[in-house]
């Protein structure tokens, strides 16, 4: 039972490698922020795209979302990481992940709006543009604002995935907080690292999932 | 353009690797067979165990569901891989890989079967019971059939979503798709195993995503959208 503890629950260790996983968890924020927004704003283009009626729109966007939901986010990332500089551009831990998680969230994030969008009635619109609204204006202040209520929920369990991906960052070097945690682990030949991590992820996203089941049950009643 | 080709579609490569590519699909195939198999059976035994309303084993269920559903799967994976062995418990890098999945898996499914129950009207459960059924049977028999149609799109696309993961075998050391991949890569100095590991995936996925997207278009019909 020491042993477990020692092995697992070190304080000793957890508290020398603290600065370390905070740096990490800074990192991670970052990143968080940067693939959340790039997610949103593509997602919102792909599923607009995914619902217009023009075909040279419509047709090429359904095959990007099932393309992107058919492939590992890793495997993007590792496609994109080490592939790329075999065709001359060079590109850095942090932008290979930004781009990976681009395609592949925005892919899952258009699927979300959609159903949202399809969600709002046919007479929505036709109000709307009957009052003289052009279809942008329709669009932005009618559709799309009843449309994001809709699916709030799955916006954000979709959002607690997207944080949760970002550990495969760890993957390709970048210094985010699974990496630091597992570097730190082979340092001290200790899993408390590890474990640290893995509570610091809880901490943050536990609230956020309860919030989610919530939400949902809620919609459903 | 022919330089293009050359480096992400080099035939000789392909030829050379596509037996490690196969094999490596062959594995993730049946990782990810037994994640669902093991995964769907153990939500559903945990949803229909939380409609007994025994609230020891719920708080232990709602916790467990919680958990998988906010931790990282990689960080489970190393977790289990690095830390178990300083607990005297070696496990292989496809035991880690299946036990992982199939327990996030397993908390999604859980969730997922829960909702199911509970958009279940009350008055079915008392219908059930009052036939003389009594509340297994009613669990078995009446709300199960229900419940199991209305998770049916999310559960498809959770289950995309998990078997995808077996990707994450790599950084372990299982011998899967994309760990066949990089190894070729770096051995054969060109792109073109990571293209194919890309285009093994999509032969594996596409259908998936394609049922997905049937199993959602029906169920919309059945509500009448």
């Amino acid at each position: 039972m020491q042993s477990i503890t020692d092995q697992f629950f070190n304080l000793t260790i957890m508290a020398k490698t603290l600065p370390l996983m905070l740096s990490g968890l800074w990192m991670t924020a970052q990143l968080c922020a940067a693939v959340i927004l790039l997610g949103l704003v593509g997602g919102l283009l792909v599923a607009l795209a995914n619902i217009s009626p023009r075909a040279w729109l419509r047709i090429p966007s359904i095959v990007f979302t099932d393309i992107f939901r058919a492939l590992p986010p890793l495997v993007l990332l590792i496609f994109i990481y080490s592939g790329l500089p075999f065709a001359g551009v060079e590109i850095s831990p942090f932008a290979a992940v930004a781009l990976a998680f681009l395609l592949n969230n925005s892919s899952y994030y258009a699927e979300v709006y959609r159903a949202g969008i399809l969600s709002v009635g046919k007479g929505q619109w036709e109000a709307a543009r009957s009052t003289g609204l052009t279809k942008a204006q329709t669009l932005s202040s009618v559709v799309l604002p009843q449309a994001i209520r809709n699916v709030l929920p799955d916006l954000l369990s979709n959002t607690v995935e997207v944080v949760k991906l970002t550990s495969l960052a760890s993957v390709v070097s970048l210094s985010e907080l699974l990496y630091n945690a597992n570097m730190a682990r082979s340092i001290t030949y200790n899993a408390s690292p590890l474990v640290l991590a893995a509570l610091i992820y809880l901490v943050i996203l536990w609230p956020v999932v309860r919030l989610v089941s919530r939400f949902q049950r809620k919609l459903a009643a | 353009m022919q330089n293009f080709l050359q480096t992400f579609f080099n035939t000789k490569v392909m030829a050379q690797y596509l037996p490690d590519i196969l094999s490596g699909m062959l594995v993730a195939i049946w990782i990810g067979l037994a994640v669902v198999v093991a995964g769907i059976a153990g939500g559903l035994a945990l949803a229909c165990l939380r409609t007994y309303r025994i609230r020891a084993c719920n708080v232990f269920i709602i916790c467990f569901a919680d958990i998988f559903r906010a931790l990282p799967p990689l960080v489970l994976i190393l977790l289990l891989y690095f830390g178990l062995p300083g607990a005297g418990i070696r496990l292989s890098g496809p035991m880690v890989l299946f036990i992982v999945l199939a327990l996030t898996l397993a908390a999604f499914a859980e969730e997922i079967f829960w909702a199911g129950f509970a958009s279940i009207e009350k008055g079915q459960w008392e219908a059930g019971i009052s036939t003389g059924l009594g509340f297994s049977r009613t669990l078995i028999y009446v709300a199960l059939p229900q419940a199991v149609r209305l998770a049916m799109p999310p559960l498809v696309n959770r289950v995309l979503a998990i078997t995808k993961m077996t990707a994450l075998g790599s950084v372990i050391g299982v011998s899967e798709i994309l760990s066949a991949a990089t190894t070729a890569q770096s051995f054969s100095g060109s792109a073109t195993p990571l293209s194919m590991a890309a285009i093994a995936y999509l032969i594996l996925f596409l259908p998936l995503v394609f049922v997905a997207r049937m199993v959602e278009r029906r169920q919309d019909m059945r509500r009448g959208r």
